[in-house]
């Protein structure tokens, strides 16, 4: 039985009791993943033991311990307290970025997919010639020309998301285009722009939602990958790429440096991940009411 | 103009008038003329039925009259107004005014009419804010006033739920609330009874000659339905193969039809009384818009062709308010 014809119980809270939540596992566990994360990243400053910035000497490279529940980086500071920092830059450039691709997917998708024609044509194939080039290589290019940046990062990883994007959206509008409906809304007289994000938008926004679940996944390996690179988060800013890539120098003498970015890294992507299929599932009426 | 259409006229005014409109349809080389030299009107408070089988070209002249064809069709010559007012030279900002404020069309489906993901209070509402510019909780409230109108029991309720909890009856009640919010001039209903089941049927077309009794709109109904016609309509157009065989008020074509064509539709329709034997088909197809026969479009499937069928045939007068286009009717007469 469908959530939204559910007779009966009428408030939020009561019809969020009646979702059999134990066929949804993946949106659960998803969203609990993603739910430490995001906290993480808006509670940082209240969760660190420490400052990420603090240097102690005099502790350099210290096992995990009571003081220091993830050990201490080359320079004395608390891994931890870096780790949960770093998060609040993950979640902030994959919201920006996601958002980016998104946004500028949609509209160039359903554009090309209402129009047709020389419009489609035109937007398509430029579309295709930014999906011809590998990602990383992509944003190491638009970087190179933006300048490195935190901002900036989240401008390339947004810009490389868009084609993705805007493939989804056209095809699920030419889909939508050939229903009745959009032809009763010319008969009273809505103009075409009114019926892109009126009539189409509301139609075609559930995939385009899963798809930005799994580009949230992308997102935060990107960032890590360019920030690994030296080309996004600038030391001494934390970010698990460039917390990776100076662990990667002390592997023999303190693991720590390097397994703890990769964990919280693992974390993050099977959480957005997750959370992607699991709202898929949830979202789709014919696996929600199945009979 | 025939003499049979002045008499109609009466020194009425016209709300929809069609003159000779021709409509092709590109298809490689060559263009198909799927409305050919159609006029036809339209007065006040008035059912005007178009009646054909598939393909002869109804629908097209339908979205003619709203300027909604699709690509591949054009208005190749003739002339639209509506209220004297040519549609056929507008601008695509003047007909978006007019579309749904003062022409409004009921589709052929409402199950696939309305859109899935929206509310239908929202939905049927919505040439409120097209047109009135009013606030969305205002248009609510009318698409409630509406849904009242058209009989669909509990209103208020219905309207906050989707198109899916909809039946198809209900769906059309809708449609035809958001049609007559604005007290269009003209109703274009096509086939709007062709989806839905007997008993539902008669509920809808009662509902559009109670509209008509309300707020005197004039209707243009198309179907493939003799019965709809009998029943609903004041005057009638046969049209076959993009072309207006016969004319005339519905009481006059009952009584005598005139084209074969008309003759043949009447035969082939079920009656109480009729046996089996009595139901006839008319054998042949309708002839395609890219190979239309030089004469007479009816000619290759007409019973009582003769030489003269070679030759378009000319709109000819039966009787008062009734003319056909055939060419039996000169021979009566001479």
């Amino acid at each position: 039985m469908s959530i939204h014809a559910a007779a009966g119980p009428r408030s939020p809270g009561e019809r969020l009791a009646q979702i059999p939540w134990k066929r949804y596992r993946l949106l659960v566990i998803g969203g609990a993943l993603v739910g430490i994360v995001v906290l993480a990243a808006a509670f940082a400053d209240v969760i660190s033991p420490s400052s990420p910035y603090e240097i102690d000497v005099t502790n350099r490279l210290q096992p995990p311990s009571r003081t220091h529940w993830l050990g201490t980086d080359e320079f004395g500071r608390d891994v931890l307290s870096r780790a949960v920092h770093a998060a609040r830059i993950s979640v902030k450039v994959a919201v920006v970025a996601v958002s980016v691709g998104l946004t500028g997917g949609t509209l160039i998708g359903i554009t090309a997919g209402y129009f047709g024609g020389v419009v489609d044509l035109v937007l398509m194939r430029s579309m295709e010639l930014l999906f011809s080039f590998p990602a990383i290589l992509l944003a190491i290019v638009l970087m190179a020309v933006l300048g490195t940046s935190v901002l900036n990062a989240m401008v390339a990883i947004g810009i490389i998301f868009i084609p993705g994007f805007s493939r989804l959206a056209r095809a699920a509008t030419q889909e939508v285009l050939r229903q009745q409906y959009i032809e009763a809304a010319h008969t009273i007289g809505m103009s075409d722009r009114r019926i892109l994000l009126g009539e189409i938008l509301p139609n075609v926004i559930t995939p385009l939602l899963v798809e930005a679940m799994a580009a949230f996944a992308y997102a935060v390996l990107l960032e890590s990958s360019l920030s690994f690179l030296g080309l996004g988060a600038q030391p001494p800013e934390p970010s698990w790429g460039n917390m990776l890539n100076t662990g990667r120098g002390f592997m023999d003498q303190a693991p720590w440096l390097g397994v703890v970015p990769g964990l919280a890294m693992f974390i993050a992507v099977l959480g957005f991940n997750l959370l992607g299929d699991g709202l898929r599932d949830f979202l789709d009426p014919h696996l929600r009411d199945g009979a | 103009m025939s003499t049979a259409e002045s008499d109609r006229r009466s020194g009425q005014r016209a709300v929809l008038e069609i003159d000779h409109l021709t409509v092709e349809l590109a298809g490689g080389r060559r263009a198909a003329r799927v409305v050919d030299d159609v006029s036809l009107a339209v007065f006040p408070r008035e059912i005007v039925g178009l009646i054909g089988e598939s393909g002869s070209g109804k629908t097209m002249t339908a979205l003619s009259i709203l300027r909604l064809l699709p690509r591949a069709a054009s208005i190749a010559g003739g002339e639209i107004r509506l209220g004297g007012a040519s549609l056929t030279s507008m601008s695509e900002a003047e007909l978006r005014r007019i579309r749904g404020r003062r022409i409004a069309m009921i589709p052929q489906n409402p199950m696939s009419a309305m859109n899935p993901v929206l509310r239908i209070g929202a939905q049927v509402g919505e040439p409120y804010v097209l047109h009135r510019g009013v606030r969305w909780t205002d248009a609510v409230a009318q698409a409630v006033r509406l849904l009242r109108d058209v009989h669909l029991p509990l209103p208020e309720e219905r309207a906050v739920e989707y198109p899916h909890q909809f039946s198809g009856g209900m769906q059309q009640r809708a449609m035809t609330a958001m049609a007559i919010a604005l007290e269009p001039q003209l109703l274009i209903a096509d086939e709007p009874t062709t989806a839905l089941d007997v008993t539902i049927q008669a509920q809808v077309l009662r509902l559009l000659l109670e509209i008509r009794d309300r707020h005197g709109t004039a209707t243009l109904l198309i179907t493939h339905d003799l019965g709809v016609i009998a029943e609903m309509c004041d005057w009638v157009y046969v049209m076959y193969a993009g072309r207006i065989l016969e004319q005339g008020s519905v009481e006059r074509i009952f009584a005598r039809p005139s084209h074969p064509y008309t003759q043949a539709l009447m035969r082939a329709t079920p009656t109480v009384d009729a046996t089996d034997a009595d139901l006839a088909s008319i054998p042949g197809s309708i002839p395609s818009p890219f190979e239309l026969p030089a004469g007479c479009r009816f000619a290759d499937r007409c019973p009582s062709r003769f030489e003269r069928c070679e030759r378009e045939p000319l709109l000819l007068d039966v009787e008062a308010s009734h003319s056909a286009r055939c060419w039996l009717l000169e021979d009566g007469r001479e």
